[in-house]
């Protein structure tokens, strides 16, 4: 028990004499060395940090998007091979009476075809500039409040719930908007607000003016053509007035969870009459699998950020252990002991990794985090944001540390266990 | 205080065999200033690091305060040189980025001082070798006899056993030397042990007995 005490005093004051001697040799070193050497620890850290969180923020970018904008916080969709959602308006009524929801959108779906152009077409030699999509009959005010569509509409207006034969186009389906893709889908020509277009489901056709444009990064929404409810059924002929998409949005904070809702949804027995998932069940797999891919990318990006970082903190430690080696071999001599020296240059390096770390810090949470909220990344499928979830950020702040001090102590200790006479003397 | 018998160096390289010590016997009493002197070459340096644990003898006995040095580990030996020996190198050795103050400081604090006690003790002996105004100069900052001053400060601060010092005076001018003899003498009275080499003849009167080396050998011993 004494022994035990004793050997921790002895600790304490090794390392209480290394601090006495690190401090001494930051302060006495030069200055623009260290802050090239802070700088480089910054960027490592900021390489550490940020290309794996956009390139995960691209992913999670399209995913809150995809939530936003077109599934709420849970979405019910028609299983495989059914028309639609079996009791349809039996759900929607659960769901109006929980807790916590603020918005229900039923959207009634069917495939079908617009063509444009048709009264300007001479040549009927050619194909007729005809899509094939899907056609969705919505509530304009419950959908608008879900999904923010109307925010969407880049060209004309959002549709408007007392009007008939009005049409909203997706920007996916238009040529102009879908350069890189024109060639691989069928797209049409022109069509801007105010012209007219047929639509055709099944055998039925009818007239439809433009009245706006949609155009967002959730493929769902701009591959497909929005009617109001009222002209869909008048286009559509099915038994029942079930729907095909039931969205549900939660309020913002709202006690009771999507997960919850979903349970409350099977409890009570719809789990067959139509897929209920919540947002995060929603996610296309695919886009999980590129998540994993890319946070795995980023991480072997960081990984080669690491080992520079580690290089130059060997190389800055081992030469100025060298140019020191006789100051060292004299600190010996006078029976300053080996473990002081070399924790004073473990020290340092955790000095410059802390600075360089605490410095992107700064960088990332307090300028690249809100820079890219408010400027997203521009990217075919998302609004590409910056996630640092600050847990994850301190692991990797944690492993630039671990990593500085192994890369400052390998030099230091091979300088320090060398003869103390030879150091002492230059030999 | 030092018993030395029949010590050998000898360094060996790969087709080189130099036999520096050859059979040195030496006894050195308590309170004793003993000289070291000879020409270049002798074997004078290589003695005293032998004797003042910064190397190991080829064969031999070293005695130090009644310890058997050779039955000492290396971390044995680290805490001997700290608590009961001091150092003072021809060319003052003292740590460039701490101050007068920090370097004579560094050693008390690995004895555990706590920081306000080393300050005072290292102020109180700087000031007592006349270096007050001095004691937050680095090393490049002052003179050669004022940093060999601070050097022989950081040697006695924890007051040693036997304080060693190898050519103290040899890169000095002849001002600055005798300061730092009289400094050794000053603290000689007070009862330190000093061994310390030197080939400047003059500087031998203060000693109390002189051994002198010549090709790895004590051919002659005298007091003044
Ligand atoms: N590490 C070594 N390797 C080989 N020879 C050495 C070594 N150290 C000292 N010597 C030799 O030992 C002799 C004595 O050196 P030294 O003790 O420094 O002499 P002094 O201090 O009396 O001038 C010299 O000839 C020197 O070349
Ligand atoms: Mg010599």
């Amino acid at each position: 028990m004494k022994e035990k005490k004793y050997s921790n005093k002895k600790w304490f004051n090794t390392v209480r004499v290394a601090w006495f001697l690190a401090k001494r040799q930051i302060k006495g070193s030069n200055k623009s060395t260290t802050f090239l050497i802070v700088f480089i620890m910054t960027l490592t850290f900021l390489n550490l940090v940020v290309v794996s969180g956009i390139l995960v923020g691209l992913i999670e970018g399209g995913n809150i998007a995809n939530k936003e904008q077109y599934t709420g916080d849970v979405i019910i969709t028609t299983v495989a091979g059914e028309p639609d959602i079996s009791r349809t308006h039996e759900i929607e009524s659960t769901l109006s009476k929980m807790q916590g929801i603020e918005n229900i959108s039923l959207r009634y779906i069917e495939n079908g075809r617009v063509e444009a152009n048709y009264k300007t077409r001479r040549d009927f030699s050619t194909l007729p500039d005809v899509v094939a999509t899907q056609i969705a009959g919505i509530d304009t005010k419950a959908e608008d409040s879900l999904s923010n569509l109307s925010k969407y509409v880049v060209e004309g207006e959002y549709l408007s719930p007392n009007e008939s034969g009005k049409i909203l186009i997706g920007a996916n389906l238009l040529r102009r908007y879908s350069a890189g893709f024109g060639d691989y889908f069928a797209s049409l020509e022109g069509v801007y607000p105010g012209e007219e277009v047929k639509v055709t489901i099944d055998d039925r056709t009818k007239t439809f003016i433009v009245k706006g444009i949609v155009d967002t990064k959730v493929g769902e929404v701009s591959m497909r053509a929005f009617m109001t409810e009222e002209d869909f059924w008048r286009l559509v002929d099915r038994p029942g007035i079930n729907a095909n998409e039931i969205a549900v949005d939660l309020k913002p904070n709202s006690t009771i969870s999507a997960d919850r809702v979903k349970s409350n949804l099977v409890s009570v027995g719809f789990v067959n009459d139509g897929k209920i998932q919540t947002a995060l069940e929603a996610i296309p797999d695919f886009l999980n699998q590129i998540k994993i891919a890319f946070s795995l990318l980023g991480n072997v990006i960081g990984l080669i950020g690491i080992v520079v970082a580690s290089i130059t903190i060997f190389i800055v430690i081992f030469i100025n252990a060298v140019t020191r080696r006789k100051y060292i071999g004299i600190m010996k001599g006078i029976g300053i002991s080996e473990r002081a020296i070399e924790i004073s240059y473990i020290l340092q390096s955790i000095f410059y990794a802390s600075a360089g770390g605490i410095l992107g810090m700064i960088v990332v949470y307090a300028l690249l985090v809100p820079f890219f909220l408010s400027h997203p990344l521009d990217f075919p499928f998302s609004d590409g944001i910056l996630v640092a979830p600050i847990g994850e950020t301190s692991f990797r702040f944690a492993l630039l540390l671990l990593v500085t001090l192994v890369a400052g102590y390998i030099p230091a200790r091979n300088i320090v266990k060398k003869n103390t006479l030879d150091s002492i003397l230059g030999r | 205080m030092i018993k030395v018998k029949n010590l050998y160096k000898t360094f060996k390289t790969k087709d080189l065999e130099t036999h520096v010590l050859k059979g040195i016997d030496l006894e050195v009493k308590e309170g004793e200033f003993l000289g070291i002197m000879g020409k270049s070459g002798a074997g004078k340096s290589t003695l005293m690091y032998q004797i003042s644990l910064l190397d190991h003898p080829t064969k031999g006995e070293i005695v130090l305060n009644g310890i058997n040095t050779e039955e000492m580990n290396h971390e044995e030996r680290t805490k001997m040189r700290l608590s009961t020996l001091g150092y003072v190198f021809q060319d003052y050795a003292l740590i460039p980025e701490l101050s007068a103050l920090e370097n004579v400081m560094i050693p008390l604090l690995m004895q555990g001082h706590s920081s306000d006690e080393a300050i005072s003790i290292s102020r109180k002996i700087l000031e007592s070798i006349g270096l007050a105004e001095r004691i937050n100069n680095k090393p490049s900052q002052l003179s050669g006899g004022e940093q060999q001053r601070v050097s022989i400060a950081r040697a006695m601060a924890h007051n040693p056993k036997i304080l060693f010092a190898d050519e103290p005076t040899a890169n000095l001018d002849s001002v600055s030397g005798n300061s730092v003899i009289e400094l050794f003498q000053e603290i000689h009275k007070k009862g330190q042990t000093i061994v310390m080499v030197t080939h400047e003849a003059e500087y031998a009167k203060y000693c109390d007995r002189i051994v002198y080396l010549e090709d790895g050998k004590i051919v002659r011993e005298s007091k003044p």
